[in-house]
């Protein structure tokens, strides 16, 4: 089997996307990786949360960020916003750029994330996120769930996920 | 198609007298190194690394760090480890380890060190070995505190050509 294996990717098309939905992941590999290019059709904001399982709770993050003048670091419970979009005010055909990693998907631990996003922009406010998040749940993950915040993701955001194996 | 990202070992911990884990006889024949490490421990530390047996003061590293309320940053300069993020004893954490151009035998090497330790902190560092010696072996250890059985450590191998 090869050791990075592309399982699923989607392009949003021209009418937008509410979610991101990976689902039926198989249970073969060892670690999941998410690599993603993403901008929102409307408002302002960059918020992007992931769902396992579809699952509503259980989640944690520690996030570590730049904004291009100051380093600034918050953690919150609720929601696992570990992952970002370039706002539809952003530069015209502008993206962010970002991935995340879970290891050992399929364990009966509580499964850790490491996320890292950029979303620079050409302007003052540009950002630079490094996230830990956590899901206090012991299930195998079998979907994920990418969800701009309250607005759909822009035409030609575009996901990827690999599974990668170390059988 | 050739495959360019390649499994070269990986160790799973079982027992409780583990604190360290080395990969021993890397070849050197890829370009790039990732270790990937999910980890719990008996008592919580940084994760920290060294190549080729070298315990001399041959190394620095430089972090930022994010305790969830506030950020810093810090570096320390020939140290006897490169260090990264703290891991926990509450969950098994993810450490990402990337280690290019680790096989050249004309440069320094460099580590960036990605944390995600959400008990704790998310944390980027980036560490120097001050050696042009081709890395051909890698040892994780968490100064000296026992790994949770259960943990893991995978090294993969990236292919440039």
């Amino acid at each position: 089997m090869a050791t990075y294996t592309l399982i699923s990717s989607t392009t949003v098309g021209s009418g937008g996307s509410s979610s991101i939905d990976f689902t039926n992941i198989p249970q073969t590999y060892t670690d999941l990786k998410v690599i993603y290019s993403a901008r929102a059709a409307s408002g302002t904001t960059l918020d992007v949360y992931v769902r396992f399982n579809s699952s509503t709770t259980g989640y944690s993050r520690k996030l570590l960020y730049g904004t291009g003048s100051s380093a600034l670091s918050l953690g919150d419970s609720g929601n696992l916003y570990i992952t970002a979009m370039a706002a539809a005010n952003y530069t015209a055909s502008t993206f962010s750029n970002g991935e995340f990693y879970i290891p050992n998907y399929i364990s009966s631990n509580n499964k850790s994330v490491s996320g890292f996003v950029v979303t620079e922009n050409n302007a003052t406010l540009s950002y630079i996120f490094d996230a830990a998040g956590l899901w206090s749940n012991t299930s195998a993950i079998t979907s994920i769930s990418i969800i701009p915040d309250g607005v759909n993701f822009a035409q030609y955001s575009s996901f990827y996920l690999y599974g990668i194996s170390n059988a | 198609m050739a495959t360019t990202y390649e499994k070269i070992a990986t160790q799973s911990v079982s027992g409780s007298s583990t604190t360290n884990v080395t990969f021993n006889s890397i070849s050197g024949s890829y370009t790039d190194l990732v270790l990937i490490v999910n980890a719990k421990l008996a008592a919580s530390n940084n994760i920290s690394l060294r190549f080729n047996s070298d315990t001399a003061s041959n190394y620095s590293y430089t972090y930022i760090f994010g305790s969830g309320t506030a950020a810093s940053s810090g570096r320390a300069s020939s140290t006897t480890y490169i260090y990264g993020g703290s891991t926990s004893t509450t969950n098994y954490d993810t450490h990402i380890i990337n280690i290019n151009n680790y096989s050249n035998t004309s440069t320094n090497k460099t580590a960036l060190i990605q944390s995600a330790v959400t008990s704790i902190g998310a944390s980027a560092w980036v560490g120097l070995w001050r050696s042009t010696s081709a890395i051909t072996s890698v040892d994780v250890s968490f100064l000296g505190n026992i790994i949770s059985a259960g943990s893991t450590f995978t090294i993969y191998g990236i292919k440039a050509a």
